[in-house]
């Protein structure tokens, strides 16, 4: 899965970032459009901290939620999973607000 | 797995023609074997590392904790190696193609027709699990291709396409075809470099198929739909697959093709084409 290979990619940046110290929480900000399963991500964290100075440390995954605003109406909608037209009469596009946010926020050292 | 190095004894191997295995090791190291890739062996690649944890010390004092504001983007490390291939494929005039499906869609069986129709200018880099059979496939049509095993790895990401590219170095101006690993979640996110990608699906697989993978077909640039010349033996309702692309990527393009009749691909090539014309211009 691919959620493995985004926990590597984000412990790699952690570590470098933290040049040596110990990390005692990580903040993620995943998007409910983003195509990750938050769920997986964290099933990756302990694997992929063990032996580094991540390891041990919080993990706090802040959802962004999906939100979009029609082209047409100016109507904003919240999604739940993307779609690329909005669902008022003149089937418009949407244009994704919020939701796709992939992102190491924070970390506490 | 080995935390500061990545280090797994796994990792993308690139298989040339000549049976040459090149490892890429997670934490970047390189090692190439020249043996016949038709035997099996096994890779032991321990390494061994000693890490000075001593952070007992740390922790026993009371010491205010430091928050490090990021804002780092998970994906930065791959998009920054997509833009070097991307560079690089300007720079040799190619233009490049990730073609991306569920396993059994069809990509390999197009790929063959395609490249035995088009006949020149093409490369290949093929992206599997295991085995080098669909590379094999390939070499036999006379293009020029180098295999990518990702082992346990479900999808292709930049630097494994880079590395691929050292052992094809592809001519220039041609048309180089990324057939990504058979897999219809993963691979979506990850940017090889390439200038369009097509997604293909085939009639067997049910109209809503894009509905239930939206982040991949998001994200397509054409639409395949594969194995039309089974459309008599099924009950796939085309206006309800066209409508579900439309939903969710309504500004692809989508062609109807059957590697296997050929029905369909005068378009395809046409559209390659016009593929070829748009990545000169950009």
């Amino acid at each position: 899965m691919h959620e493995l290979s985004l926990m590597r990619s984000i412990v790699g940046t952690c570590v470098e970032r933290a040049e040596g110290r110990r990390v005692k929480s990580v903040r993620l900000r995943v998007g409910a459009l983003s195509g990750v399963e938050v769920h997986a991500l964290r099933f990756c964290f302990d694997v992929c901290t063990e032996g580094t100075v991540l390891a041990g440390a919080a993990l706090t995954i802040d959802e962004v939620p999906g939100r979009a605003e029609c082209r047409a109406c100016g109507e904003r909608v919240a999604l739940e999973r993307f779609v690329a037209v909005c669902p008022c009469e003149k089937r418009a596009r949407l244009t994704v607000l919020s939701g796709d946010e992939l992102l190491i926020d924070s970390m506490e050292v | 797995m080995c935390g500061h190095c990545g280090c797994e004894g796994g990792g993308a191997t690139v298989v040339a023609a000549d049976g040459t295995h090149t490892h890429v090791m997670p934490d970047g190291s390189v090692v190439t074997h020249a043996h016949d890739h038709a035997q099996a062996h096994d890779h032991e690649h321990g390494h061994e590392h000693s890490h000075e944890h001593s952070h007992e010390h740390e922790r026993s004092h009371e010491h205010r904790g430091e928050v490090i504001q990021l804002a780092a983007r998970v994906m930065e490390k791959n998009d920054r190696l997509a833009e070097r291939n991307r560079a690089f494929f300007l720079g040799r005039e190619l233009t490049v193609v990730n073609l991306m499906s569920s396993p059994g869609a069809g990509k390999t069986a197009l790929l063959v027709r395609t490249l035995k129709e088009l006949g020149s200018d093409v490369a290949v880099l093929e992206g599997d699990q295991e085995t080098s059979r669909d590379a094999e496939r390939i070499r036999e049509t006379g293009a020029p291709v180098v295999q990518i095993n990702t082992g346990t790895g479900c999808h292709l990401e930049a630097d494994m396409v880079w590395r691929g590219l050292e052992q094809l170095d592809p001519a220039a101006g041609a048309t180089l075809f990324i057939e990504n690993v058979g897999n219809l979640v993963c691979p979506a996110l990850f940017d090889l470099g390439e200038d369009a990608r097509v997604v293909l699906f085939s009639v067997t697989e049910g109209e809503d198929k894009p509905l239930k993978y939206p982040h991949m077909f998001r994200r397509a640039d054409l639409v395949l739909m594969t194995k039309v010349d089974l459309l008599p033996h099924l009950d796939f309702e085309l206006d309800r697959a066209l409508a579900a692309v439309s939903h969710i990527a309504p500004d692809a393009a989508v062609l109807q093709v059957s590697a296997k009749t050929g029905v369909g691909l005068d378009a395809w090539y046409a559209w390659l084409n016009a593929d070829r014309r748009r990545s000169r211009t950009e």
